[in-house]
């Protein structure tokens, strides 16, 4: 499934990078402690969180993550929108809470780590 | 991080030819769209110009533009560009019956001229406005240098741009292939970078530098993952808990990526409890942006085959992060052979 496929079906709001939706995700993470999306979570999976601020863009663009969804209403910062578009990674944001969105990932296939490993 | 300096002049051309890459995938402006204004007129047109004078019949015109292939021709009397002839005009004379008529009394008088100097965008623009197949170029003293087309313009964009990513593919070979084309007893690349303490806005940009560099010197995406998350962690660990920041040296040599991290205090009082996962002595308002999960040290520890931690309390803390290659890991290696 692509991100932009996720967009739709999750009505996502793009805020960065929508020339890059195309990509494939392959499976998906969910955490607000930035080492520990650092460890786990793996190339090209989305990366569901409430953090907003820039950091979250250097660690999806270093562990090269497909994009990162923003949710429960929160406002990414600006300079996270800039650096989100310099960096080409996608940020897509929601108004629904981290557990009902990785609830609705799952149910259109994309995996947790855990799950891919089994 | 304000700044950095690297010993293989890794901060060079090859580097910032790859972050010119990057700006130009950026939804915006497409490397097409910014070579149309960094050519010239002049590197693209064609400037061995057939010309006619203005005496010249219809018919005469007929056998210059077949025997040259063209499809226009300007028309210059003792150097002075005068008009321009098309097949058009040849065209309309040859259903008339006037192909006797001199091309003089036939052409477009006082054409639009292009400067050699102006970029091809000006070009693409009066393309565009005035519907003409052709414009004379002139140099900057309105003497006749060449003429261009739409077809000139798109052949000088495909070829500029074929030459730039022949000699990218240079840059990338030669990098990734530095180890072997460097000889000495022992070659190490040496990166440094400085990091600033509590700069959360530039934070994680050595790494992005670190990894970057690696990816140029050919690194599989395996080893280059493995040092970027090590050398986040540290990078982190500078920002996050030093009083004066610090700096990143990584070490890059045929066998071995060395990660250095250090920083001028306060230094770890119990590094066994700092090595714990979960351990984390960072504030209330770090923890907040998703900081300080204790896991840094534990990432380090996971991503490097050694790790090493020195920290004389109240002085400094010097890390080391060791990630050992072998051959399968320098692609640039495997795909010579």
């Amino acid at each position: 499934m692509t991100l932009e496929e996720l967009c739709h079906e999750l009505h996502l709001e793009v805020r960065a990078a929508p020339g890059k939706l195309g990509v494939e995700v392959t499976g998906g993470y969910a955490s607000d402690l930035l080492s520990c999306v650092m460890a786990k979570a793996q190339t090209g999976n989305v990366w569901v969180t409430l953090q907003g601020h820039p950091n979250v863009v250097a660690v999806a663009s270093l562990i090269n993550l497909a994009g990162v969804i923003i949710t429960e209403g929160m406002t990414p910062d600006a300079a996270t929108i800039e650096k989100a578009e310099e960096e080409g990674i996608p940020i897509l944001t929601t108004g629904l809470t981290t557990f009902t969105v990785v609830s609705k990932l799952s149910h259109l296939g994309v995996l947790g780590v855990d799950d891919a490993r089994a | 991080m304000r700044a950095e300096g690297s010993g293989v002049r890794a901060e060079g051309s090859g580097v910032r030819a790859e972050e010119s890459g990057v700006r130009a995938a950026m939804p915006q402006i497409t490397r097409l769209q910014e070579l149309v204004y960094e050519l010239k007129i002049a590197e693209v047109m064609t400037s061995r110009v057939r010309t006619v004078p203005p005496h010249t019949t219809m018919a005469e015109l007929r056998e210059i533009l077949r025997e040259h292939r063209i499809s226009g021709a300007p028309v210059v009397e003792s150097g002075e560009l005068l008009g321009m002839i098309s097949i058009e005009d040849l065209i309309k004379a040859l259903a008339a019956g006037e192909m006797d008529v001199a091309v003089g009394q036939r052409m477009t008088p006082a054409p639009v001229v292009l400067s050699a100097d102006d970029p091809v965008v000006l070009a693409v623009d009066r393309f565009v406005h005035y519907g003409f197949g052709r414009f004379p170029v002139v140099d900057g003293d309105g003497k006749l240098v060449g003429i261009i087309t739409q077809g000139d313009i798109t052949r000088g964009l495909l070829k500029k741009l074929e030459v730039e990513y022949h000699e990218e593919e240079i840059r990338r070979y030669r990098a990734s292939h530095i180890f072997e084309d460097v000889v000495s007893n022992h070659t190490s690349i040496f990166l440094h970078y400085d990091v600033v303490a509590r700069d959360f806005e530039h934070a994680g940009e050595a790494s992005s530098k670190i990894k970057r560099a690696l990816n140029r010197l050919g690194f599989s995406p395996h080893i280059v993952r493995r040092a970027a998350i090590a050398a986040y962690e540290a990078e982190m660990n500078i920002i996050i808990h030093t009083t004066q920041g610090g700096k990143m040296v990584v070490d890059v040599q045929p066998g071995q990526i060395m990660i250095r991290a250090e920083d001028s205090g306060p230094g770890i009082p119990d590094i066994e409890q700092a090595m714990q996962p979960g351990f984390s002595t960072a504030s209330e308002w770090i923890r907040e942006m998703g900081f300080g999960a204790g896991m840094g040290l534990a990432n380090i520890q996971r991503c490097a085959d050694e790790v090493r931690l020195e920290s004389p309390l109240g002085t400094r803390t010097i890390l080391e992060a060791v990630i050992y290659l072998d051959q399968e890991d320098l692609r640039g290696a495997n795909r010579k052979g």
